[in-house]
């Protein structure tokens, strides 16, 4: 058994002058104190990666630079799912009695570390360095490839996916700590300026700075008593190139062992936190996930369904989309999100019933995935 | 292993292997099969055509090399010999459209550009 005893966000958008170390020890003193726990009672430290300055061995400098000296710490590396891979890491290490807390962390100054063009070419890199990088492909081309193949099968349109950006926007609204404050229309997200077709600009998340960390624990150590029920994972190709069809993603894999481990089904759940980089991904992985049929998630999104009073209020804070993407850090707010919806804490963002919330990541383009459901105990 | 001559090296060619023990066609290349692990594969010369799989038009790239040339359209296409791959393709392509292969230069390079087959 094993419960996410402290979370911290700092805001996402521009930390002029702060370094990715920096970020990761706001959120990460954040999450210590949330937690109730003093430093030296962190025992591992799991960290993401730092596109802006990266090292061999990010999780022992940010351990000497933070002042702790745990007995288990290593970086974790899978792009957009990172976050919650070392969630699912931290949830086994602790269940398993390797260590009592376990300090996940990521944060990066993303925005202000480097140009946009420099971010876009080092993402880029995920694609193959033969066969894909050099035809000049960017990260919302091999979401917009998949884009074109989901609309074509599915009966998708570019107005149904401009309702996720709506969403996310309208929801980031009502969150001081979110990159994006101002209200869009469907109208809008459609005359932004096109960037990889389908996609427009308001279809694609931005670049953000920011840090995220959570702590997990063997027992609670506060009031909060958020456990982690089950996760699972699934991995079925890097380049999109050599992804399998459409109907065998990862998603489908992962929901499914995830389902099986922790004996939750889809119906149990009240809150989802899901991966947003694009509009298409969103759309693509409710589907997969079982929260909309085939081709019907855009319905949902103008039904309510997926608003914070809707039946299965979905990213409160905003998502990728409008609080903001800072590389690791990005899907870890959804955690942290979450984690406030469960415990009573997210103010004006307060859903009715957060009792149980499924969580789910993507990093590649769709290529690996972290599903998992957590329960106030 | 020996880089293969093909577009990847500046040939007008597409290549893959495919596999002796289980019949697999395979685009990445590399020294064993992917799918079984065998070591017997045969280097092939695609034939060029194919069916549009999936399209998308770049309108904002992030180099100046590739700046200078958007709009293009990044293609994947099904080829007739049962393997994917990545392209650049005529902009008005839809998937489903059966195409066929030349080359074109981009940022210096030579680069597969499918169109419509005639």
């Amino acid at each position: 058994m094993t419960y996410i005893t402290g979370v911290g966000l700092t805001s996402y958008g521009k930390h002029e002058g702060l370094t990715s170390l920096d970020l990761m020890s706001k959120a990460a003193e954040l999450a210590i104190s949330d937690a109730g726990l003093k430093r030296g009672e962190i025992d591992g430290i799991l960290c993401g990666y730092s596109t802006v300055s990266p090292h061999i061995m990010l999780a022992t400098v940010f351990a000497e630079h933070f002042g702790i000296r745990p007995s288990y710490a290593h970086a974790v590396q899978v792009g957009g799912a990172t976050g919650l891979a070392m969630t699912m890491l931290a949830h086994h290490l602790v269940d398993a009695g390797v260590v009592k807390h376990v300090l996940v962390v990521g944060g990066e100054n993303r925005l202000t570390g480097q140009s946009r063009d420099a971010s876009i070419v080092a993402l880029a890199q995920v694609g193959h360095p033969d066969y894909e990088v050099p035809l000049g492909p960017t990260i919302p081309a091999y979401y917009g490839l998949v884009a074109s193949r989901y609309m074509h099968e599915y009966g998708v349109t570019e107005e149904d996916l401009a309702e996720f950006a709506v969403l996310m926007r309208t929801h980031a609204l009502t969150h001081p700590g979110a990159q994006f404050h101002e209200p869009i229309t469907v109208a809008d997200v459609m005359a932004s300026k096109p960037v990889a077709s389908p996609l427009k600009l308001l279809d694609c998340c931005p670049v953000s700075d920011g840090g995220a960390a959570f702590v997990i624990s063997r027992e609670p150590t506060n009031a909060a008593r958020v456990k982690i029920r089950g996760c699972a994972q699934a991995h079925t190709h890097q380049h999109v190139t050599a992804a399998p069809a459409l109907s065998e993603l990862g998603a489908e894999i992962a929901i499914a062992k995830a389902k099986e481990i922790s004996g939750v089904a889809i119906s149990d759940v009240r809150y989802a936190a899901v991966y947003d980089s694009f509009t298409i991904t969103l759309a693509m992985l409710l589907e997969d996930l079982g929260l909309a049929k085939r081709g019907e998630a855009a319905a949902r999104v103008r039904a309510g369904y997926f608003s914070r009073d809707g039946a299965m209020p979905l990213n409160t804070h905003g998502g990728l989309l409008s609080y903001g993407h800072c590389g690791v850090g990005g899907a870890m707010a959804h955690l942290v999100e979450t984690h406030l919806q469960m415990t009573d804490r997210a103010g004006n963002r307060q859903v009715r019933d957060a009792s149980v919330a499924l969580l789910h990541g993507d990093g590649g383009v769709l290529s690996s995935h972290v599903s998992m459901f957590l329960e106030r105990a | 292993m020996d880089k293969p001559a093909d577009w990847t090296t500046g040939h007008e060619a597409i290549r893959y292997q495919l596999c002796g023990a289980c019949h697999q066609p395979q685009y990445f290349r590399r020294g064993f099969c992917a799918a079984c692990g065998s070591t017997e594969l045969t280097e092939k010369r695609a034939s060029g055509k194919g069916t549009v799989y999936a399209t998308s038009v770049v309108m904002r790239a992030a180099t100046p090399e590739t700046r200078a040339h958007v709009p293009y359209n990044i293609v994947l296409v099904d080829t007739q010999e049962g393997f994917r791959m990545m392209a650049h393709g005529a902009t008005d392509l839809k998937i489903g459209d059966v195409v066929t292969a030349r080359y074109a230069t981009f940022t210096g390079r030579l680069v597969p550009f499918f169109e419509k087959a005639i």
